[in-house]
């Protein structure tokens, strides 16, 4: 069940990296689409776990503005992660990943590209949606568009680093908890700048610094994440 | 020279090794230890500003510096074994990180038990404490990995990208927090500022940190023994060891 058509096998040995790029985009962006219901729960989850937050501690406005920024975060954080498992699990399942290995494609230019689809489909929604919800919060405009833009360029990292724990703990029993014991250290920094912007510009800093920090991680995580997470691939695979 | 030193990354020719050496590394961390807290517990004198409370510092400074540095150690190993995929490299990893994992965790214990009197709080969101407690859940992940997969050659690989992947991490994670913890509170408490120590007292230090090594590279030593026994339990060699003709008489 490939919806996307097949990959010519002639261009993959000229080493080209953007069909595959865009092969697995397409593929999996149309897989998501057919499940939407699945992406509605899971945007779903991050409102509710962001609105759980008020009635456990305050409804006061001060103190919620004050948490709103980290309480944001850490829900984009575990929604990102809520859908990790799946990642690479129902292409290992069905023997398509096997496939994706052997074929003569570049395997991190595949990689790169499922999870582009992972994040055009948890971390942009979360992303545009972060605004609404900081509005419960009590933040102001300023806030919010920093806010929104902090989780444009950290969530992608939130999806590179998930791929790398979620193809390390492929097939493995305990998936889920063992993947957010791998995954949630290495996304602290990730939660400290973005985080941080949106306090630095409340306190009239402005998010200069952070954002830097985070386009530099996004960097980073961009050129190593995709190999280290087709390496550990590999790994399941053999 | 070189041929020598590759002839003990067979994990057949380097186990009688581990044997040997593991009980004298063992012997050398206990009288170091014993020499240390001597000096530290006995004869250090109580510090004017602290009281007796510093001197946790015997055990918390080498703990401290053992659980960074074994994560080096680690992964230079986790390297090696990807790179040319030695299988001894691996288990030297896998042998390390229960050790890491003791050392931050008696790095933080210790910590919080010189925190208290010292700074009248057993937990601070300071800079050096918040990292040491990620590194304790990056070791805690690496093993909850390598628990999670039974095929050991599958487990050595997966837990080589984690630790490598890790040790990216961890200067980042270390500035990240740094930087969060002087926007968010002033340094009021400094630990790098810490008045000139007393020679007797870096004495005490030294023979403890060395102890701390001594330690981690015997008990290294003994896991990676038994690593290498559970592992090759088929292959033809162990039955040849005296231990196990004296547990098997044929």
């Amino acid at each position: 069940m490939t919806p996307a058509a097949a990959l010519p096998l002639d261009r993959a040995a000229t080493g080209a990296v953007a069909p595959a790029f865009g092969w697995a985009l397409a593929r999996d962006l149309k897989l998501a689409f057919r499940s939407r219901a699945e992406l509605g729960v899971q945007l779903l989850f991050y409102v509710i776990v962001v609105t759980l937050f008020p009635l456990a501690t305050t409804p006061e406005r001060t103190l919620l503005a004050n948490l709103g920024p980290g309480v944001l975060w850490v829900a984009a954080l575990l929604a990102s992660l809520l859908s990790l498992p799946r990642l690479f699990a129902v292409d290992f399942a069905d023997g398509t990943l096997e496939q994706m290995a052997g074929s003569p494609w570049s395997l991190p230019a595949l990689v790169s590209g499922k999870i582009a689809a992972h994040w055009l489909t948890t971390g942009l929604p979360v992303a545009v949606l972060a605004p609404l919800l900081g509005l419960q919060y009590a933040l102001e405009a300023p806030a919010l568009w920093t806010l929104a833009a902090g989780l444009l360029l950290g969530t992608p990292i939130l999806s590179l680093l998930g791929a790398i724990g979620a193809a390390l703990t492929l097939g493995l029993r305990g998936g889920g908890g063992l993947l957010a014991l791998l995954v949630l250290p290495l996304c602290v920094p990730v939660l400290i700048f973005g985080a941080g912007a949106v306090d630095a510009v409340r306190a009239g800093l402005g998010a200069g610094a952070n954002f830097s920090l985070l386009a530099a991680g996004l960097l980073i995580a961009l050129t190593g994440a995709p190999l280290a997470c087709a390496a550990a691939l590999r790994i399941a695979l053999d | 020279m070189a041929s020598t030193f590759f002839r003990y990354a067979a994990p057949a020719a380097f186990y009688p090794v581990a044997r040997r050496l593991a009980p004298w590394f063992g012997a050398a961390a206990a009288v170091l230890a014993i020499a240390g807290l001597a000096v530290g517990l006995v004869v250090a004198p109580t510090d004017a500003q602290q009281g007796d409370a510093y001197r946790i510092i015997f055990i918390h400074v080498p703990a401290a510096w053992m659980s960074m540095f074994i994560y080096l150690v680690m992964a230079f190993w986790s390297a090696l074994a990807l790179g040319y995929n030695t299988r001894l490299s691996a288990m030297m990893a896998q042998a390390l990180a229960p050790t890491g994992a003791l050392m931050t965790f008696i790095a933080l214990w210790t910590g919080a038990f010189w925190g208290r009197p010292t700074w009248g709080t057993y937990w601070a969101w300071d800079a050096r404490m918040t990292s040491e407690l990620i590194l304790l859940f990056l070791y805690f992940g690496i093993i909850a990995l390598r628990n999670a997969i039974d095929d050991p050659r599958r487990g050595d690989k997966a837990c080589a990208v984690l630790t490598l992947v890790g040790a990216v991490n961890v200067p980042i994670i270390y500035f990240s927090v740094q930087w969060w913890n002087t926007l968010h509170q002033g340094s009021t408490i400094s630990m790098t500022a810490a008045p000139k120590m007393a020679s007797i007292m870096l004495t005490g230090l030294l023979l403890m940190s060395l102890a701390a090594w001594a330690y981690a590279i015997a008990v290294a030593l003994a896991r990676v023994a038994s690593i290498i026994i559970e592992r090759e339990r088929g292959a033809v060699w162990i039955s040849h060891l005296p231990e196990m003709r004296r547990l098997m008489p044929s």
